[in-house]
């Protein structure tokens, strides 16, 4: 079911789209408390002030497409998005290649308003239009020995110039446990700020998951997968030692070649000042259950 | 017409300090984009120092370059070359001061990076190396040091081109061809300093 979780912030509600285009700050709002509270979830009293459009549609990570930060924004307009099919399969009920209008028809789109963390140190706010993962994978029927979940990114060599180049092992594929993928703060994205979702940033539907490393969010999903197994990740078969399985946001564990322990803030300008990085990015109220037990130092 | 003698005659038409004046100003110019524009996108402290550190690449391929133009094809750029290494060492500094003021923004922590990260240790030994060579260029350090061992210290450059090289191709996330372009021209122009001399010689020999 939808709804499960959901951060005061309810801006489209109070601000105008020209308002928030300029970065205005964004108030926390009450409404959806009660609903909060009886879904057993910790309420977030925060006041993240999402970036503009412009910031999110121009500093992208999307390697298929180059990889500079603007590369994405200047090639992605040739990935071809109609018509668009998700081929769902292994451990399912109802296996089969989904148009993303069969797929997500009859779900709940909601407004989540997450901080975005690059495994890179920058950091931004986005605010997505999804919906809840989990809806998702009750509506294909998980069976009960499906343990992970595996995603793929599309390939299409003659519109991607970064897969022409070999820049990773293409196609892109991402993986979640089973738990963090039907956990209320996990969505498939479909639009940011009320549109549809640009290219450059995943379209037609891409994964959220705001307690991990950006790359776990991957971008123009063709197929999902339930498996038995720890599926194989993209950044995990390049370098292992730097990115793991589960890469959640921690700042005490640092990547080899850098500390995690603050980030650059996008938007800021020039002399903008880093920010401490939260442990899962904010999110630990939420998600550090799933962990309990868990060296997270081993299990980065 | 004689490429190479055009080339030499306007060279020698162009005085050295247009070097010094077009380089600050394209450095200069570069952090005011950054500053007040949104030239370098949304994240500019990590543009602008990719930018400088590449271009002080750019700068020690240039310099390196100068020797072999003019054994190979007789274009004389030579009395450039002072300016570019200048300019180089500028841009370099230019590229560690926007890491360490505004991207790190902790001497503290410029300090503990440097030394835990390897790619940062190589960049670091890079720069240091470039320093003493910005010092001593000059016609009166040449004098008091004397030919030799003003040109047995200015040797740095080759180590210093390789490791900055390095630098660059350790930060890279997956496979990117352009650092390792860049390594592999500098170890190209450092190696044509060590290659057999007699070899070359015939060659120049056979041309001619």
């Amino acid at each position: 079911m939808a709804h499960r979780w959901k951060n005061d912030l309810t801006h489209a509600d109070v601000t105008p789209k020209e308002a928030f285009l300029n970065r205005r700050q964004i108030l926390a709002g009450t409404a959806g408390l009660g609903a909060i509270a009886a879904a057993g979830l910790a309420e977030a009293q925060e006041d993240l002030q999402p970036n503009s459009l412009e910031d999110i549609t121009s500093y992208n990570n999307f390697y298929e497409f180059g990889t500079g930060k603007s590369d994405p924004a200047a090639n992605a307009h040739k990935l071809e998005i109609e018509p668009w099919s998700v081929k769902v399969d292994g451990l399912v009920d109802n296996p089969g290649d989904y148009s993303s209008a069969d797929l997500l028809d009859g779900l709940t789109v909601e407004e989540r308003i997450y901080r975005f963390r690059c495994v890179e140190a920058w950091a931004m706010v986005v605010p997505w239009n999804g919906i809840e993962l989990a809806d998702i994978l009750n509506k294909v029927g998980i069976q009960s020995e499906a343990k992970y979940v595996a995603f793929e990114t599309v390939v299409q060599p003659e519109n991607m110039i970064g897969v022409q180049r070999r820049v990773l092992d293409f196609p892109y594929v991402e993986g979640l446990r089973i738990d963090e993928a039907m956990h209320p703060l996990t969505i498939m994205a479909t639009g940011i700020y009320g549109e549809p979702i640009a290219k450059q940033n995943g379209a037609p539907m891409r994964l959220v998951v705001p307690w991990k490393y950006g790359f776990k969010s991957i971008k123009s999903i063709v197929r999902i997968s339930l498996t038995d197994y720890e599926p194989p990740t993209s950044w995990n078969k390049a370098n292992a030692r730097e990115y793991g399985f589960y890469s959640n946001v921690n700042p005490n564990v640092d990547h080899p070649r850098w500390s995690q322990s603050s980030h650059r803030v996008i938007g800021g300008g020039l002399f903008a000042s880093r920010e401490p990085t939260l442990m899962f990015n904010g999110y630990e109220a939420e998600v550090a259950s799933l962990y309990d037990g868990m060296d997270l130092s081993e299990f980065y | 017409m004689d490429i190479v003698g055009t080339i030499n005659t306007a060279a020698r038409k162009v005085p050295t300090w247009t070097i010094y004046i077009v380089g600050a100003g394209w450095l200069v110019y570069l952090f005011y984009l950054a500053a007040f524009t949104r030239a370098f996108g949304p994240e500019p402290i990590n543009a602008l120092e990719r930018e400088y550190g590449e271009i002080g690449l750019q700068l020690l391929v240039v310099g390196l370059l100068i020797t072999p133009l003019r054994e190979t094809f007789g274009i004389s750029l030579i009395k450039f070359r002072r300016a570019i290494g200048v300019m180089t060492f500028f841009f370099i500094l230019a590229h560690f001061l926007v890491f360490a003021i505004l991207d790190v923004q902790s001497l503290e922590r410029v300090w503990t990076e440097v030394v835990k990260r390897p790619y940062l240790t190589v960049g670091m030994i890079s720069f240091v190396a470039l320093i003493p060579l910005a010092i001593t260029s000059n016609n009166y350090s040449v004098r008091k040091m004397g030919a030799i061992a003003w040109r047995r210290l200015h040797w740095l450059t080759y180590p210093a081109a390789i490791l900055g090289a390095l630098h660059y191709v350790w930060l890279a996330k997956g496979f990117q061809i352009e650092p390792l372009v860049y390594l592999a021209v500098l170890i190209g122009l450092v190696a044509y300093r060590y290659r057999p001399k007699n070899r070359s010689k015939n060659r120049a020999m056979s041309r001619a």
